[in-house]
């Protein structure tokens, strides 16, 4: 009798250690992790305890090895996102796919590749497609729990002696996946299948070669191929050096030396993160809540997407008694259909991105600090939608949002153990996003995604004001690029880049601020262009007084009759619009079509030459009453332009004096003014509980928008927590309640609702 | 590892120090006596004598009562309410709820829509400071941003005793 595929599986040998396959080391290695609350059961580290040295040397040769390859790789790519702003991550991984050691740059995705290796392993890829020495495989699906489409993943295994020793994982940010709209990040898509070209954990090549069929499908597939085809070569380039440098530490230190490290390594991070919570932060609970706009109700798309509706973060923080941190995200409203969606890995890998940059800053970020710590993420909320038609394309709009606050709630706590030096009021929101694509100046298909964004608003600490125009959440090496290799890359020439006034939020130390440039269409044919960014709504608050950064809005003119003034040698619009209240843009052209607007996100319009749009990246929120400002600090920001006059005066409160358009504040007169505004604020305030009563007749009359309502319709569905907490604060009698049926907008995709389960 | 007297730590405080002290102490690991060191900076600075147990945020403490209760205060010597409750609910408040009212704080295109978001502003009843903005829509309820443990903190965190009225 023939054999069967099934028999023929049965006689292949297992490739993970000790004859197992890796789906039993994977399920191994969860049970005696939880069992014991150690990794791999370790109770003890006697590799590093009885020759540290040698552990620490193993340790140095992987991470700066995994950072080398990232260094060196890069150079391969020719996207500017990749090349300039390091949008690229390098990781070494266990056979079960637990980060060892990872390089700098987007380390959010040490979890999402992680979640790519783990879903090959659960669904039995030892067995088919099979999982070989010299293996190459490609994952992008927001579903596996990437963070979105444009981040591609090429996976890689480590084999000795025929065993699985790791894996190594590289990640570039590609310009363009063959979405609905070009560019990284669109807008346009509202489920998956709008959300470009996807990759389910595919063998792309075997023997270190790709196979000819994958090179034709995913270059016919996205617009921008010699991005997408370098930024491949430069994934498989940074696996194939961290490849070579685990097998020459196995060479030198010796199988079971390596093994052992890697088991004690992750033991140790999450022994760090531990005693780093100790050090750092007071036990307790900590909360904080986001929101985004998502003003859809006018933009051209299906007609269940088009409504308004906001995205509601809240998150509470408790810090045992046994330092583990747990983020609690309950009363996280529904996923929509929107680009804006997350995963629940890319949520918590993002938050790891974070706390490298505050609670843990050192190399030392592996999966040990997973192991430390527990979320709460709610099924059917915009981070972990109960329906794979969700569109991720766009999800770090939520996920930054979502994030900052947990920066507040960790400021608190290190404010209260004196760190003030690591206080942050919380981050810019990395937008707009300025996207389009077509043909470029060159006549090539090709995609943009305007990475200006890596360098808004840091929030301002206790100490000392925000970093202006200088940082992202989401890579701590921040860079906004230089204009003139987007220039090159770009059909779009500059007509300025320009600090805006006021953009970081006002406090006794402001946030950082903000950031526009302004672009002038050049050399394109079928070029469109759109923004994305928060609009009407800021999306952190300030920290003990400080306020919020400003919110968004965008500028666009179309069909400007910029080209005759250029001939007429007349002015132009140059800059940043510094002062939208009173606009000069507008002075220096006309325009059939001009968008000075809230509406942030926009999808597809024609881009023609001399048409005009602006990108405005945010500042930072603040911190502490800005009537305690320093008024030479006031000073100092009203003349370099880093706010108006006016605010400078009735926010700060601050009197000056000027002479040759340089202001001298008047010590002795804003010290009276902050007097009388002080005053002001006792007069024309409340008490709390009296604000509190009126507020209460809002709410039984449904005295709100229909957005703000509808958002509380979503959480009241998915949570009875945040229903019963909102109820008891207000007083709200147990009859009312805001469904979502009753609001008379789309709820296409709405399943789980307690209040229909109850039914 | 690093350690800083009084003097450093008030300076701290005052936000006097130059970046490369901050970078440094950023940098550095660090240092266990923090707390009780700041802890009495700030006690020196305020015109009160309740013991701090807490610094609780810009102005406000957690402070320990000679009858035991423990009370969220201001440095104005305003006291809140006591440490379990919210003390927003104490104190005075201005929303930002129209165009014109955002208008005082920010452009129009870069402030806020009311329909969508308020700025809720917590100012204490004495002194008039303002502790603490919400950006929240409207309806949110009033956020209690922390609530500390702190007897685990003394007792099993620093191993300090509580400091007692």
């Amino acid at each position: 009798m023939a054999k069967t595929i099934k028999d023929h599986q049965q006689t292949k040998k297992a490739i993970g250690w000790d004859g197992k396959t890796l789906k039993q080391m994977r399920r191994e290695m969860n049970d005696i992790s939880k069992e014991t609350g150690h990794y791999a059961g370790l109770r003890t580290l006697p590799f590093k305890e009885t020759d540290p040295i040698r552990f620490e040397k193993i340790y140095s040769k992987l991470r700066g090895g995994v950072v080398h390859a990232r260094e060196t790789a890069k150079k391969v790519a020719a996207s500017p996102i990749v090349e300039q702003e390091g949008e690229l991550c390098f990781s070494l991984y266990t056979p079960e796919a637990d980060s060892i050691v990872t390089s700098t740059g987007i380390i959010i995705h040490v979890g999402t590749m992680g979640a790519a290796i783990k879903f090959m392993i659960e669904n039995d890829y030892e067995d088919n497609p099979g999982i070989n020495d010299k293996d190459i495989f490609c994952n992008n699906d927001n579903h596996v729990g990437n963070v979105h489409t444009c981040d591609v993943h090429t996976l890689v295994p480590i084999f000795w002696e025929g065993e699985v020793v790791g894996w190594a994982g590289g990640v570039t940010h590609v310009i363009d996946t063959g979405a609905s709209a070009p560019g990284s990040m669109p807008m346009g898509p509202v489920q998956r299948y709008d959300d470009g070209y996807q990759v389910t954990c595919r063998k792309i090549g075997q023997n270190d070669t790709l196979s000819k069929d994958w090179i034709l499908e995913s270059t016919r597939s996205v617009r921008a191929v010699k991005y997408w085809t370098l930024d491949e070569k430069t994934r498989i380039a940074g696996c194939h050096m961290i490849r070579d440098l685990v097998l020459d530490v196995i060479k030198e230190e010796g199988v079971d030396n390596y093994k052992q490290f890697i088991r004690e390594i992750i033991e140790d991070g999450r022994r760090g993160f531990v005693n780093q919570v100790k050090t750092m932060l007071i036990p307790g609970k900590y909360r904080q809540a986001s929101f985004v706009d998502i003003p859809f109700k006018d933009l051209d798309l299906p007609s269940f997407a088009k409504l308004n509706t906001i995205i509601h973060t809240p998150s509470e923080i408790t810090v045992h008694k046994d330092a583990k941190l747990e983020i609690d995200f309950e009363g996280a409203n529904r996923w929509g259909w929107h680009p804006f969606n997350a995963t629940p890995v890319s949520i918590t890998s993002g938050i790891w991105v974070m706390l490298s940059q505050t609670l843990v800053p050192n190399d030392r970020i592996n999966d040990g600090a997973y192991y430390a710590s527990k979320f709460g993420i709610p099924y059917g909320s915009w981070f972990n939608p109960d329906d794979i038609r969700s569109a991720h394309s766009n999800t770090w709009h939520a996920l930054v949002a979502a994030w900052s606050p947990l920066w507040r709630g960790l400021s608190r706590a290190y404010f209260g153990r004196g760190y003030l030096e690591e206080v942050n009021a919380g981050n810019a929101h990395t937008s707009n996003w300025l996207m389009g694509g077509g043909y470029d100046q060159y006549g090539q298909l090709s995609a943009m995604n305007s990475f200006e964004t890596s360098s808004c608003g840091v929030g301002a600490s206790a100490v000392q004001d925000g970093i202006s125009h200088s940082a992202a959440l989401w890579n701590p090496e921040g860079d906004m690029g230089d204009m003139e290799i987007w220039e090159l890359l770009e059909p779009l020439i500059f007509l300025g880049r320009q600090i805006l006034p006021g953009s970081g939020g006002a406090g006794k130390y402001r946030g950082g601020n903000g950031w526009q440039s302004l672009r002038l269409g050049w050399g394109a044919k079928e070029w469109t262009m759109f923004v994305a960014g928060a609009g009407v709504m800021a999306t952190d608050c300030g920290l003990m007084g400080g306020y919020p950064a400003s919110s968004g809005y965008r500028f666009q003119a179309n069909k400007t009759n910029i080209k005759e003034r250029i001939a007429k040698g007349l002015p132009l619009p140059l800059g940043g619009d510094v002062d939208p209240d009173n606009p000069i843009y507008e002075d220096n052209m006309e325009a059939e079509v001009i968008h000075r607007d809230r509406q942030a996100v926009s999808t597809q319009e024609q881009f023609g030459d001399y048409d005009v749009i602006m990108n405005y990246l945010r500042g930072g929120p603040g911190f502490g009453d800005p009537l305690e400002r320093n008024p030479k600090q006031v000073e100092s920001d009203l003349n370099e332009k880093y706010i108006l006059l006016r605010y400078a005066e009735q926010v700060y409160g601050c009197v000056f004096v000027e002479e040759n358009g340089v202001y001298t504040v008047d010590l002795k007169a804003t010290e009276e003014k902050r007097k009388e505004i002080r005053k002001q604020r006792l007069e024309r305030s409340q008490p709390v509980k009296e604000w509190m009563q009126e507020e209460r007749t809002k709410i039984m009359n449904e005295d709100a928008s229909i957005q703000v309502r509808h958002m509380y319709a979503q959480s009241f569905a998915l949570s009875e927590k945040f229903t019963d907490e909102f109820k008891d604060f207000w007083n709200i009698p147990e009859e009312w309640m805001i469904y979502e049926d009753d609001l008379g907008v789309p709820t296409l995709g709405a399943h789980i609702n307690r209040f229909k389960q109850k039914k | 590892m690093a350690k800083y007297d009084k003097k450093r730590i008030n300076e701290l405080i005052e936000g006097t120090l130059e970046f490369y002290q901050l970078k440094e102490m950023m940098s550095s690991h660090k240092d266990p006596e923090r707390f009780e060191l700041y802890r009495e900076v700030l006690q020196d600075r305020v015109s009160w004598d309740d013991p701090i147990l807490l610094p609780y945020g810009l102005h406000l403490y957690i402070v320990q009562k000679a009858n035991g209760d423990r009370i969220v205060k201001c440095d104005c010597g305003h006291e809140f309410c006591d440490y379990k409750e919210n003390w927003k609910l104490h104190a005075r408040i201005f929303v930002r709820d129209t165009e014109e009212k955002m208008n005082e704080i920010y452009p129009k295109l870069m402030s806020p829509d009311p329909e969508w978001q308020v700025i809720r502003e917590y100012y204490c009843p004495n002194c008039a400071a303002q502790l603490e903005v919400e950006a929240v829509p409207p309806w949110y309820p009033i956020i209690l941003d922390f609530e500390p443990d702190i007897d685990t903190f003394y007792k099993e965190w620093i191993k300090k005793p509580l400091p007692k009225a």
